[in-house]
């Protein structure tokens, strides 16, 4: 599968989610973005993450409701436990702690909660389900540099843990606690030395491979240009696009130019570098339905944000049970559908072409 | 190929250049090997020929370098790609990506090469170096050997014209040494290519070689062909030495030819032999005298008794049912494939590393000394049943269960990369730290370190224990180890990176602690330095103890193991040049 199918999948239930407040719709969204990751991931490393970003989506919960109680605005409503209000001086203005905990208002953290959950385990869900590097190799060559880059961090984490544990171990062996302020400058000393050891070597490698070898006499500062504003554009597009109350002209429009300026800078990037690539990752079938799925979901609950927004956008003044409109119903099966497409076949791209 | 003409390199802050006035020229199709002392400028002399050095290092560059044409100077090492492939000493620390064909076609990536062509040159790649069947695997899942292997192709995939690798063999096992050179001299003789090789284990590598640069303490540098260059060096490998003792001219190189000139010294040695004991036995003219063991405490004192010892690693098991006693005046060298288990069962043997089942017991450092129950080890005395309190109380204690602080002063490790126990600045502060740490007086630690240093000139207290060589700061580590006066001490690996003054100054440094009344675990793939210093070698495959005898027994026997010495003069068992030497002056 392409690793990047996977990301326009999540790509569309993660826009799905921030078109709604229905609590039933987010969470079937949620419960579909779980099931595809259980049904089609494999037993690899960056797949056993996923249950981090699980953990990750009950702190934003219960961190949102916490937040709520103390400090959060005390809309009117059925109130459910009577707390005392304290006010603050006079530099907190409007801030006041604690007070009357409301059904109403503690309904809106909720959801509001379970919204941004969702967010970010659509986005572990991307990360377990596509291994990082592929996804970053099949980036333009404009943007290998920066790919590259961002690899070498991935891999940093995880052999900084490594080195640290075996530094620890090893001082253990002079027999010094490993507790306290100065065990951590006692292990701080040679885990940094030898990160910084294996970042030289590995860019001593790289570069004696050939990284970055260019054609000479080309310039890069327009590249450069280019592909910032790109970036920028990127940006606020994203955020008009997310953001349904923002002005129409932030939204695609925005987006595209970003879209162009890109493409046109990594023409101009990769006219500088002459790389290839070694057995790309395919784009067939599969991938087109397994991203079409989160596409066609999103766009779904676009249309219906216009058509029927009350259904969505659940009353909590007065309060109402939420409905389940067919077409969220509808959304969610698409947002699953993935789990019978991706385990079929767990190939990993590396049947021989 | 490569042209140095009068280069000198001076690094930043350094008072004296790292190359002195080098004047060198390497041809197409040779195998050159680089040698010289710990410290000295190899590792410059061959970064310098792929551009790493000045462009990496920073330093000043006098001269000019020329790589196929190509001047360095003017080349940074990207642009040299396509000529030179490097390989350093740790693969590890170069792999780019995470699986074997990725790391392959990396290189070919970055210049462009058309996709039908990497993935042929990738398929020839593997099958040259026998890649084939590890190739979807993930790099950090192969031996060290295998990793050696992977390091080598992924820079060949690009076609250079040359090959420099840094100590390519260091850190593996002889089986997997063999591989790695092999591919090389087929590399040499069938595609013509230039390799520029360091080593410090001459005996390994120095009969491929065409020609030798000798890289002196004080940056010059001298070459010629093999037999020249060695006969006359203080680095010479064992092969060397004994075609010194014994007078033959010119030097032999591999063991094939010192075979055939080695008749009449095995004539000369078995002589005696038939007189009195018979070949092979421990009291014949081939025992050592000189490192017999030696008994200045109580008899067959056991100071370390493990029995039926696993370790587990999640689904990996990396030691099973292993055990080993462990008396004073004893150096037991622990030997085996990479990966074989020899670090887990150290790590268990000293408590600081996971038991999962089994049991160690080691010596107080209070226990008096009074004999032993008979032939019954302290396991025995509990064999059947529950561990009793009476018998850990008093002589015996279970390093896993003390405080680590305690446990070292009953038996200590080095670990294999020493560095990660030193963290301060400079040399005198962590012997400092170490009186404090072990509760000694001040300048005990400075003091072992005066010791084991020997007639070398040692780290002053002000430098930086992270500018030492890699033997300066094994003798620091194992004198802030010894500070706690422990019975027994481990070390993991010790000999890497080490030429062979500083091999011969360790083992003279463990044999002083075993004949003290102390004993040396000690794990190894440096057979030569095996066959030096230990009297007893223990042989791992996949967790289990397969071999645990004499030194002579194991090694002489082993096809894989076995010191260029006993090899030369085979049915005898004999391992060193100091025994030869021996055993001649015992026959005059």
């Amino acid at each position: 599968m392409h690793p990047l199918a996977w990301w326009g999948w999540a790509l569309g239930l993660a826009v799905a989610t921030t078109r709604t407040t229905n609590p039933v719709v987010i969470a079937l969204v949620l419960a579909a973005a779980v099931l595809v990751v259980v049904a089609c991931r494999e037993d690899v490393p960056w797949a056993r993450s996923f249950r981090g970003y699980l953990v990750l989506g009950a702190c934003i919960v219960g961190l949102r409701v916490v937040f709520y109680v103390v400090v959060g605005i005390k809309t009117p409503g059925v109130v459910l436990l009577a707390l005392p209000r304290v006010s603050t001086p006079g530099w907190a203005v409007g801030v006041d702690l604690l007070g009357p905990v409301t059904l109403t208002g503690l309904l809106m953290a909720l959801y509001a909660g379970l919204r941004l959950a969702t967010l970010v385990v659509c986005f572990g869900a991307a990360n377990a389900l596509a291994d990082p590097r592929r996804a970053l190799r099949s980036l333009p060559a404009s943007l290998h540099q920066m790919g590259t880059a961002v690899v070498i961090a991935v891999s940093v984490a995880p052999q900084l843990v490594a080195s640290s544990a075996a530094v620890r171990r090893a001082q253990r062996l002079r027999g010094e606690a490993a507790r306290g302020l100065s065990s951590v400058v006692r292990t701080a000393v040679p885990v940094l030395a030898d990160s910084l050891d294996r970042s030289l070597s590995l860019a001593a490698s790289m570069d004696s491979r050939g990284y970055a070898r260019a054609l000479p006499g080309r310039s890069s500062r327009g590249v450069s240009a280019l592909l910032l504003s790109a970036l920028l554009a990127a940006v606020l597009g994203l955020y008009g696009l997310l953001d349904g109350t923002s002005p129409a002209w932030l939204g695609l429009p925005v987006l595209a130019a970003g879209s162009l300026a890109a493409v046109t800078g990594s023409v101009l990037a990769g006219r500088r570098v002459q790389r290839t690539r070694y057995r790309p990752d395919r784009w067939g079938a599969r991938e087109s339905l397994v991203a079409g799925c989160g596409v066609v979901a999103a766009a779904l609950l676009i249309t219906a944000t216009a058509t029927d927004p009350a259904a969505l956008d659940p009353s909590l003044q007065p309060l109402s049970w939420p409905t389940l409109p067919p077409v969220a119903l509808a959304c969610a099966l698409l947002a699953a559908a993935p789990a019978l497409l991706g385990s079929t076949v767990a190939d990993h791209g590396r049947t021989a072409s | 190929m490569i042209v140095f003409d009068r280069v000198s390199v001076t690094y930043p802050g350094a008072a004296s250049p790292a190359l002195r006035d080098v004047s060198l020229s390497i041809g197409e199709g040779e195998l050159c090997l680089v040698v010289g002392p710990t410290g000295a400028g190899k590792s410059t002399l061959l970064r310098a020929a792929c551009g790493l050095v000045p462009h990496f290092s920073g330093g000043l560059l006098e001269g000019r370098v020329l790589v196929d044409g190509r001047d360095t100077r003017t080349h940074p090492p990207r642009d040299l790609a396509d000529v030179v492939g490097v390989v350093v000493q740790d693969p590890a620390s170069g792999f780019v990506t995470d699986s074997v064909e990725e790391e392959l076609a990396y290189g070919m990536e970055q210049l462009g090469v058309s996709p039908a062509v990497m993935r042929k040159r990738t398929e020839e790649v593997m099958d040259l170096l026998g890649l084939s069947a590890l190739r979807g695997r993930p790099l950090a899942d192969l031996s060290g050997g295998e990793q050696q292997r992977v390091a080598i192709g992924a820079v060949l995939t690009n076609h250079p014209r040359i090959l420099v690798l840094d100590e390519p063999t260091s850190a593996l096992d002889p089986a997997a040494a063999e591989d790695v050179l092999a591919a090389l001299t087929r590399l040499v003789h069938d595609l013509g290519m230039t390799v520029l090789l360091a080593e410090h284990r001459l005996e390994r590598v120095v009969q491929y070689a065409d020609r030798v640069v000798v890289v002196g303490d004080d940056g010059t540098v001298r070459d010629g062909t093999p037999a020249a260059m060695l006969a006359g060096s203080t680095v010479a490998p064992p092969i060397v030495d004994l075609a010194r003792l014994a007078g033959w001219n010119p030097v032999p190189l591999s063991v094939r030819d010192a075979r055939r000139e080695a008749a009449p010294l095995r004539e000369r040695l078995r002589a005696p032999a038939r007189g009195g004991a018979a070949g092979g036995d421990d009291e014949g003219p081939g025992a050592r005298p000189g490192s017999a063991r030696p008994r200045t405490t109580a008899p067959d004192q056991v100071l370390l008794a493990a029995a039926d010892i696993h370790v587990r690693y999640g689904r990996t098991t990396a030691v099973r049912g292993a055990g080993l006693t462990v008396h004073a005046g004893e150096v037991v060298a622990v030997m085996g494939r990479n990966g074989a288990g020899k670090t887990s069962l150290l790590w268990a043997l000293q408590g600081s590393g996971p038991r999962t089942r089994g049991e160690v017991l080691v010596r107080r450092p209070d226990a008096d000394d009074g004999p032993e129950p008979p032939r019954r080890g302290p396991l025995g005395a509990r064999r059947g049943g529950r561990r009793s309190a009476k018998l850990l109380s008093g002589r015996w204690l279970d390093p896993a269960e003390v405080r680590p602080a305690d446990a070292r002063r009953s038996i200590a490790l080095v670990p294999q990369n020493p560095a990660d126990l030193l963290y301060l600045d400079s040399v005198a502060a962590e012997c400092a730290a170490a009186d404090r740490q072990a509760g000694v007086g001040p300048g005990t630690t400075a003091g072992i370190l005066a010791r084991l240093g020997g007639d070398v000139a040692q780290p002053l207290g002000s430098s930086d224990p992270r500018d030492l060589s890699e033997g300066q700061r094994l003798t620091l580590v194992l004198a802030i180890q010894l500070a706690a006066a422990p019975r027994v001490i481990v070390l993991d690996e010790p000999t890497r990176g080490l030429d062979y003054a500083t091999k011969r100054r360790l083992a003279d440094a463990l044999a002083a602690h075993a004949s003290g009344g102390g004993a040396v675990i000690l794990s190894s793939h440096d057979v030569e330095f095996v066959a030096e210093c230990a009297q007893r070698v223990l042989v791992m495959a996949d967790g289990e103890v397969v071999a645990d005898g004499s030194a002579r027994e194991v090694l002489v026997a082993s096809p894989t193991f076995a010191p260029q010495v006993a090899k030369i003069l085979h049915p005898l068992s004999l391992l060193t040049v100091r025994d030869v030497r021996e055993a001649l002056a015992g026959s005059r």
